[in-house]
């Protein structure tokens, strides 16, 4: 097959195979709710949060089962989200009463929780009860394991937390941006904090079936990040790493349907990574290739003004302001910067020097000017 | 009866760790003066703010906003965090911002209306940056930023002022306009009290002072209260004073930390 019959068998399968269309669509809300909250966890610098949050869900998912012995989804979330708020009140406990600082905090609770966790499986694993053999799968995620119960339970969380998060736009805004003032308006911050970091949880819960407990923080990070790039607006910023998120979960999808048995979670993490990569380099003015772009253009007006001076100053000490001087002279004056021929070549394509005669360069009338305009004009450097 | 105070502070205490930041003060301040809070690194300053604010929570302490407690008056007050507090790097642009200080009054759910932009822009207006009002936050000068801020505070049109040193890393154009803006509001009746670095200005900038060192050293109007002994004892050695005669009369340099 070549790549053109592997993308229309992708499309074949999301719009006509019904378990690739279920697993497609959970992915998607997994992917939208994950955006849209891991936007403000991002810019609220929580991020390691989310991480620290998603591993301690594995304990709360063992309990849950072993408390139940049922695999429902709902169940299952449950304890996931128990454990996530578990470990997210013990984390904010240590950070307030002792002197552990908040990574160290948050690097205490994802090991912890985590470790107790896979200590719970593996307990687990010698129990006879065959039905706790799908449970592993919450470590990189089972997208195929998806009913469509499953799917409307993660669409009415991730619906409700959207709409919490709708509703209390403009408080959350402000507690993102400005915490103090907020609270210097009378808003209560810390029950807003709370608010917000539940809906967190719920955008972290929704994911962990498809996505996995390991990877999951990957889906509250990428989508934000790579939204960021592209927009300077916070309404324009969630609704991208919504968008950013669904294409990921549903491309992830459909390519983890192609082989027997392969982790939704990594793939899924994958493709968003990849429109997180393609955001860092590509995006207009945040991205990176422009920035390098910019910077070499700033840096070769630097460098043909510096040569411009140079040749000025030379000038100066004799009468004639056109006066020629060897190239040599203007590179000891450049003290090692470089590019003295190639900013020559780039002056005389302006009409600002001449090559008098070979390796003998001087200022024309309108290099002169030129020179003029660029002293005065503080080097000229922009940095926008 | 007489006229209460714009800010009456009883008694507040406040410790981190059991090591006290804030010892016992006790601080009036009438209505419409404009006050410098002065003292060394660590004496308390923006902890005083963030109290009265309610902001931190005291171990103890009553503040009270003309004559009634601060939580009832909340609608009076406005404040002026550092510059440096937040992420410039926030997606958002300067109205957006200045919208903010009508939030307060907007309420719960609602959204802002024409009114609250109109209400914005002159606010904006009056700091001299209406220029930039959709321009992105990340891209403004320091003394910007602080121009935005100050904007957001008028826009809540507020009695009392706090602002944390407003005069920060700001550019002497910035700083000019300040000090209008600090007079304007001074003739408008309104108390501004703000954390200020520079001792050199404050008899300048301000008509009233506070010295605090954990303790409130003195308050009271600039001229009867900066006094080179109550400096003296709010920064112990750390102050120097260099005093020459020049055209008749002494001219004083201090010289902190």
């Amino acid at each position: 097959m070549n790549l053109f019959e592997i993308i229309q068998f992708l499309i074949e399968q999301l719009v006509f195979d019904y378990t690739v269309r279920t697993v497609a669509l959970g992915c998607a809300v997994l992917g939208i709710v994950s955006g849209a909250l891991g936007s403000f966890a991002v810019l609220r610098r929580q991020s390691l949060l989310g991480d620290a949050m998603s591993h301690a869900a594995l304990p709360g998912i063992v309990i849950a089962f072993m408390l139940t012995r049922s695999k429902s989804s709902l169940v299952l979330m449950l304890g996931a989200g128990i454990a996530g708020i578990l470990g997210t009140l013990l984390f904010i406990a240590i950070v307030r009463q002792s002197r552990i600082k908040e990574d160290s905090g948050l690097g205490i609770i994802l090991s912890v929780f985590f470790g107790f966790g896979l200590m719970l499986l593996t307990f687990l694993q010698r129990d006879p009860d065959s039905r706790q053999a799908g449970l592993n799968s919450y470590l990189f995620g089972q997208a195929a394991t998806l009913l469509v119960s499953d799917v409307i339970t993660m669409a009415l969380f991730g619906g409700v937390a959207l709409l919490i998060l709708g509703l209390f736009w403009k408080e959350f805004k402000l507690l993102s941006f400005d915490r103090d003032f907020g609270a210097s308006l009378g808003f209560p911050m810390q029950w807003l904090d709370i608010l917000l970091t539940t809906l967190l949880v719920v955008a972290i819960v929704i994911g962990l079936q498809a996505v996995g407990v390991v990877l999951m923080s990957a889906m509250i990070v990428a989508p934000a990040a790579s939204a960021r790039q592209w927009t300077d607006r916070l309404s324009l910023m969630v609704v991208l790493a919504a968008f950013f998120g669904a294409l990921a979960g549903m491309g992830g999808a459909a390519l983890s349907s192609l082989g027997d048995g392969l982790s939704t979670g990594p793939v899924i993490v994958l493709c968003i990574s990849a429109i997180a990569l393609f955001s860092i380099l590509f995006a207009p003015n945040r991205g990176l290739i422009w920035r390098w772009v910019r910077r070499g253009r700033n840096r070769r007006r630097l460098r043909v003004g510096a040569v411009l001076g140079d040749l000025r100053t030379l000038a100066l000490q004799h009468d004639d302001p056109h006066h020629a001087h060897s190239i040599e002279v203007l590179r000891a004056m450049s003290l090692g910067r470089g590019g003295v021929e190639a900013s020559l070549k780039v002056a005389q394509g302006r009409g600002w020097v001449t090559e008098v005669t070979p390796g003998e360069w001087a200022l024309t009338d309108a290099g002169i000017l030129e020179t003029e305009r660029f002293v005065s004009a503080d080097l000229g450097v922009t940095t926008a | 009866m007489t006229k209460p105070y714009a800010v009456e502070v009883n008694d507040l205490t406040l410790a981190y760790h059991e090591k006290p930041v804030l010892w016992d003060i006790d601080l009036v301040v009438p209505e419409g003066v404009l006050m410098a809070i002065v003292g060394p690194n660590g004496a308390g300053k923006t902890t005083l703010i963030k109290s009265i604010l309610g902001l931190l929570s005291p171990a103890a302490g009553r503040v009270s906003i003309y004559g009634k407690p601060y939580e009832e008056q909340r609608h009076l007050v406005s404040y002026v965090p550092q510059r440096g507090s937040v992420d410039w790097d926030f997606p958002t642009n300067v109205l957006d911002v200045v919208m903010m200080g009508r939030y307060g009054r907007l309420g719960w759910f609602r959204r802002k209306k024409s009114h609250d932009h109109d209400l914005a822009m002159d606010a904006l207006r009056k700091v001299g940056m209406e220029k930039y009002a959709d321009r992105q936050i990340s891209q403004l000068s320091g003394g910007q930023q602080q121009r935005t801020f100050l904007a957001r505070a008028l826009v809540q049109d507020a009695q009392v002022y706090f602002m944390d040193e407003p005069f920060q890393g700001v550019d002497a154009t910035t700083e000019r306009a300040i000090v209008t803006l600090l007079q304007q509001l001074r003739s408008a009746g309104k108390t501004v009290i703000a954390v200020h670095h520079d001792l050199q200005t404050v008899p300048e900038y301000f008509d009233w002072v506070m010295l605090l060192n954990v303790r409130r050293i003195a308050s009271g109007p600039v001229a009867e209260t900066f006094t080179e002994e109550n400096l003296r004892s709010a920064y112990g050695g750390r102050v120097a004073f260099l005093s020459h005669a020049a055209n008749g009369h002494v001219e004083t340099t201090i010289v902190s930390d």
